[in-house]
């Protein structure tokens, strides 16, 4: 004999999803500008059709049962894609729960026992609420796809290396560095040297916001790669607060050449490599 | 037996590793060399190494060792055309080598040799100097 819970589902499959939609467009929190209402609709359809159509005897009573799997298939599916649209995890949360305050008043209108009621409500709260977990752990997994791929672009994007001159390079570092980042800028600088046959390289740390031991250390190390190519590092950018803490923890910089700024270390690699900046004007006194 | 060869060029000895190193080749080029430079007198070293493309700790102590050692024996080395993961290698060892001289390439290793064999006989040089 098939569970009475059942029976009424297969029976009210309309009314329940009419119930669900009324709660979810009755909700304030409706996102139309992110999902249209027939999409909602559409979204809501699948995954009760699902739903009912896996709902057995012998799964009812339990929410980890592996039929449930393509119904976690499914919300997954539809938690990340909402994570993805920028949805709140409130809106996430709602759309998950209010299935369940839809099947509970179908229940409510077509139990009249109340000890039948309360065993069969029981046991929808209970697979509801287990859908309701794997639904945020995967909303938050696409959330965390999200952040990932940020980091990323970020990390991309914030480590240029630039031909400041024949034979410079520049690498101005914006943001903290961690190990992973020092690694791409070492990577990228050390590539970029061999490409371009430069012998000074300079390392402008004015967007780094704060230099803390480990750093300071990675610092020292790009700059020690640096010269077993065969090139100068120049460490620039360095602002008075990072000199400080640089000095109260008692960090060796002694062997990386430091200037206070981009220009400076300009300035002395001009000097490596023997060159000179002259003013226009006063060249042409001398050659009059 | 292999054998990296050790070429001569007026008072520099030219040596291009051609081949990933092993240990036993590293320490049989060691050995050459040290006998080399005392055999031709001479005063500076070159070591290319753009073909090694794997390095490890023992490796990057035998040319920090030969360049110490070719120091005591008054010749100055300098390590040519190192790869850059051979370079990220060796300092997340802890083998920053810093007693020895690097450059990009051989042509700037050579130059980089002259100016210290230079600035090391400033007698002899200095004639040179003058009529420049």
């Amino acid at each position: 004999m098939k569970n009475e819970a059942i029976k009424i589902f297969q029976k009210k499959k309309k009314a329940v999803l009419e119930n669900w939609m009324k709660f979810q467009l009755a909700d304030e929190g409706l996102r139309e500008d992110l999902m249209s209402n027939e999409d909602l609709r559409s979204q809501s359809e699948e995954l009760l059709d699902a739903f009912i159509d896996n709902l057995s005897d012998e799964n009812i009573d339990d929410p980890a049962n592996s039929a449930f799997e393509a119904i976690v298939d499914i919300l997954s599916g539809i938690s990340i894609s909402r994570a993805k649209q920028g949805f709140s995890p409130r809106e996430t949360g709602i759309f998950v729960f209010s299935l369940k305050d839809a099947l509970l008043n179908v229940l409510q209108q077509e139990i009249k026992d109340p000890q039948e009621l309360y065993v069969q409500s029981l046991k929808i709260i209970k697979i509801i609420d287990s859908f309701g977990i794997s639904t945020f752990e995967t909303f938050i997994k696409g959330r965390e796809e999200v952040i990932l791929r940020q980091t990323d672009e970020i990390s991309e994007i914030s480590t240029p290396v630039i031909r400041v001159w024949d034979g410079i390079l520049a690498l101005p570092i914006i943001g903290t560095l961690d190990s992973a980042r020092t690694q791409i800028v070492m990577e990228n600088l050390l590539q970029e040297i061999v490409e371009s046959g430069s012998s000074i390289a300079i390392l402008d740390i004015s967007g780094v916001p704060a230099v803390d031991s480990l750093v300071a250390q990675h610092l020292i190390k790009t700059v020690s790669a640096t010269r077993l190519m065969g090139a100068e590092c120049i460490i620039s950018g360095i602002r008075p607060e990072i000199a400080q803490t640089v000095v109260h923890l008692g960090i060796d910089l002694s062997q990386v050449v430091t200037k206070a700024s981009l220009a400076s270390a300009l300035k002395t690699a001009f000097g490596l490599l023997q060159l000179q900046v002259v003013k226009k004007q006063k060249q042409q006194q001398i050659t009059e | 037996m292999e054998k990296i060869p050790i070429l001569r060029m007026g008072n520099l000895l030219l040596v291009t590793i051609q081949v990933d190193l092993y240990d036993r080749l590293a320490e049989t080029l060691e050995s050459d060399l040290v006998q080399m430079i005392k055999k031709t007198g001479a005063r500076g070293v070159l070591i290319d190494i753009s073909a090694v493309s794997i390095i490890d700790s023992f490796m990057g102590r035998i040319i920090g060792n030969i360049a110490t050692m070719s120091k005591i024996l008054d010749a100055e080395t300098v390590v040519v055309g190192m790869q850059p993961a051979v370079a990220i290698t060796l300092v997340e060892l802890g083998l920053p080598l810093n007693g020895v001289l690097t450059a990009l390439n051989v042509e700037k290793g050579m130059e980089l040799l002259k100016k210290k064999i230079a600035e090391e006989e400033p007698e002899e040089e200095e004639d040179h100097g003058d009529t420049e």
